[in-house]
């Protein structure tokens, strides 16, 4: 469902209009493309179309008795939940703060990271560990280990210093999974970063330290201005991840206490895998898909602007 | 080279596929529990006896186990041969025609021996559709040193005001003791099977005669409060994502003066291998209000066959041995009679042995004979069961409404409004379900 959005934001950066120049021998070229493309094109076009004829009809596993075609039924029903309003301000609220975090985070530890230290590549490398950690496993490790009320490691920091500990999955459920996430991702967003500030021209930073610029100077009008495209690229691929968190939610408080921590694709998982209802997961897939394709939208008109200029 | 050596590789694959040919492969899928997991220890013994039927086992946690299950017998998929299920599957799913009956028992098996509300709750339209492994009710269970230090005695049937007293007392957070540790963990067989229990007792029930959702009702509104504050007050922290297992461990390391869940935790409680507190237990039924009935439950793990297996009688002679008289022997010989599969035979209960090794067990056996799935509200009802409502749309009702109350117990929602809020969807599941039928 959501994954094709991936293959059609490639889809959709494949061809460069006004570019193509015409080759000298005149041969067409374009059937040699096809391969690719068809493969690309099945890639998407099987389940999306499998998904939206789902959407369409009646289609519980436990009753198999009501079957048949639904119309605009499932759309209706899932339109006028209140739980699809909740979940899309959830997905919004948990992309939206981990790319600021990890953006933010990122850009700071790659410029720490650029400077010359004792220990430069074992710090690095620890920095980067996190996202080599899987999904779920650093979700079980926030959980049982650092947020636990009774037995984590901030349980255990609050209580010394003379507070209560904070019950953080059931207090502040959908902050404790951005922080997870954050702690994630931060790692990616150095990675590129970290590349990216070492491609700028060491002469450049010399002469404006020449001209008698400061550290923050440089940092705001030298370091963040070359930043700008790898910033674009972090967030089109973060964004592409995010909007599909999943493992982190179902191992940590499945989308509650309530639906404070449910965004839109464990909204589907409940549709579909708790309540077996495929027609309403499929109208709920369909909208992630929409949801999606106006995201990619926009992120790839900045990224192709950047890439341009 | 490397071609030969591929060919070669393949060759004897292909001859390793084929060699034991002629036995049935019997999948079995089950839950993580103890119990499940004596099964399989102990299954060499079957296979022993039938050198034709080869066992493979996936042992999977209870939703996921339910998830694989469902989407394999609805899509007819074929993957399991014996498939562990609840009371709340098995009369749906025979409905479907996806079970295959139990009928044509053995003389030996003894079917008769089986309780009657096991026995009952694993029919449809009078005709068994699986076997029982293991059956619960629900009870309470409670330290009997701190009860003692504190001069209470509990009788054998205590009321939930008299439990809130006691909690209260007993409540002691500096010293790690928490007066009462009840299922906060979102799901219709974790926090809404306690809770549906609260309700019957309070006086209330799931829906009407016409099917409309009474959650918005006065029983409702007083047992969701009285468990909000209960829990609030003298529960442990965290409570909203304790189940069965966490606070089986936060009883057993010491932690709650009082619990009321699964009877078969009598057993795990009872073992000092496993329990710190195995000297100092003392049962008493679940506590009741006002409505005498409904405040305990009835559940049974049970073993089925789907229509889909390829190897009916095969899975069908397993099912019969796991669940026969002779395996509750064989466990109780092997790993001590205590750790015997619980709730399922009159014949276990008559045991002296097993007497001897649980002294909960005429408790135990109390609480599931009255248990009544039918008769259970004190308001007529159009649907069988104690702490669940046996139709399919359930899974969903329980799950949502499982998300309101613990968002309520964590304070994100008054208890007002994660009622008004589990009414709406309810109302709105059964309306898109075409109910009132």
């Amino acid at each position: 469902m959501a994954q094709s959005a991936p293959a059609e934001a490639a889809a959709a950066a494949l061809p460069a209009p006004g570019k193509r120049r015409r080759s000298r021998r005149d041969v067409n070229t374009m059937p040699l493309l096809a391969p690719s493309v068809i493969i690309l094109f099945m890639w998407m076009i099987v389940p999306l179309v499998l998904t939206l004829w789902f959407s369409f009809q009646r289609y519980n596993l436990v009753t198999p008795t009501i079957t048949g075609f639904a119309g605009i039924e499932n759309y209706q029903f899932l339109l006028t939940d209140p739980a699809l309003w909740t979940a899309l301000l959830n997905t919004l609220l948990l992309v939206g703060w981990v790319l600021v975090i990890t953006v933010v985070l990122g850009t700071l530890l790659a410029v720490l990271f650029d400077q010359d230290f004792a220990g430069k590549g074992v710090a690095r490398l620890f920095a980067i560990a996190p996202f080599f950690v899987m999904p779920t496993v650093s979700a079980l490790i926030w959980k049982n280990m650092l947020m636990h009320p009774v037995n984590g490691l901030f349980a255990w920091i609050s209580r010394s210093l003379g507070f209560g500990p904070i019950d953080w999955f059931a207090n502040l459920p959908l902050t404790s999974i951005v922080i997870i996430v954050a702690w994630q991702w931060t790692p990616f967003a150095l990675l590129i970063l970290l590349t990216a500030i070492q491609s700028l021209d060491a002469e450049q930073k010399e002469a404006a330290r020449m001209d008698g610029a400061g550290a923050l100077s440089m940092f705001w009008f030298i370091i963040l201005p070359h930043l700008g495209r790898a910033i674009a690229v972090v967030v089109m691929i973060e964004t592409i991840f995010f909007l599909t968190i999943f493992a982190e939610i179902f191992v940590t408080t499945s989308g509650g206490p309530g639906l404070a921590s449910t965004n839109l694709a464990f909204l589907i998982y409940m549709r579909a895998l708790l309540e077996f209802d495929v027609g309403g997961a499929s109208a709920g897939g369909v909208i992630a898909i929409v949801l999606a394709n106006i995201v990619a939208i926009f992120l790839i008109r900045a990224v192709a602007r950047n890439l341009d200029a | 080279m490397q071609t030969r050596f591929l060919i070669a590789a393949a060759a004897a694959a292909l001859l390793a596929g084929a060699g034991p040919g002629l036995a049935a492969t019997v999948t079995i899928a089950t839950v993580n529990n103890g119990d499940m997991i004596i099964m399989q220890k102990l299954s060499s013994a079957f296979e022993q006896q039938h050198p034709d039927i080869k066992l493979e086992w996936v042992v999977l946690e209870e939703n996921v186990l339910r998830q694989r299950a469902t989407t394999d017998i609805a899509t007819h998929g074929g993957q399991f041969d014996v498939m562990t299920i609840g009371t709340y599957e098995v009369p749906i799913w025979a409905a479907q025609s996806w079970l295959e009956p139990m009928d044509s028992l053995p003389a030996d098996y003894d079917v008769q021996d089986v309780l009657k509300p096991v026995r009952d709750g694993l029919s449809y339209k009078d005709k068994l559709y699986a076997l029982p492994f293991y059956a619960e009710s629900s009870m309470l269970f409670y330290r009997k040193d701190l009860f003692d230090e504190a001069g209470i005695k509990v009788p054998d049937q205590p009321k939930w005001s008299e439990a809130e007293e006691w909690a209260k007392k007993l409540n002691d957070p500096s010293k790690g003791v928490y007066g009462i540790c009840l299922r906060g963990k979102p799901g219709w067989g974790e926090n809404m099977a306690f809770l549906s229990t609260l309700v019957n007792t309070f006086g209330g029930q799931w829906f009407d005669m016409n099917w409309k959702p009474q959650l918005d009702t006065k029983p409702w509104k007083e047992a969701v409060t009285f468990y909000v504050n209960l829990l609030k007050s003298y529960g442990p922290p965290g409570a909203s994502s304790n189940g069965f297992n966490e606070n089986l461990a936060l009883f057993s390391t010491g932690k709650c003066a009082m619990w009321v869940d699964a009877t078969v935790a009598a057993g795990l409680l009872f073992n000092p291998q496993q329990s710190q507190v195995a000297d100092k237990l003392g049962f008493a039924q679940a506590p009741v209000d006002g409505w005498p009935k409904g405040a305990n439950w009835l559940w049974s793990w049970a073993l089925a066959v789907p229509t889909s297996s390829d190897a009916k009688d095969a899975a069908k002679t397993f099912v019969e041995w796991a669940t026969s008289k002779d395996y509750i022997k064989l466990v109780g010989e092997k790993q001590g009679w205590v750790a015997a599969p619980p709730g399922t035979r009159k014949s276990t209960y008559d045991n002296p042995d097993y007497q001897k090794a649980a002294p909960f067990a005429a408790f135990v056996e109390k609480a599931i004979e009255t248990a009544d799935p039918i008769n259970t509200t004190a308001n007529p009802k159009p649907y069988s069961g104690v702490q669940y409502v046996g139709i399919p749309e359930f899974q969903a009702i329980g799950a949502q409404v499982g998300q309101m109350i613990a968002a309520a117990l964590t304070g994100q929602m008054s208890v007002d409004q994660a009622l008004a809020a589990a009414q709406r969807s309810t109302e709105r599941t059964m309306k898109q379900a075409g109910y009132p039928k």
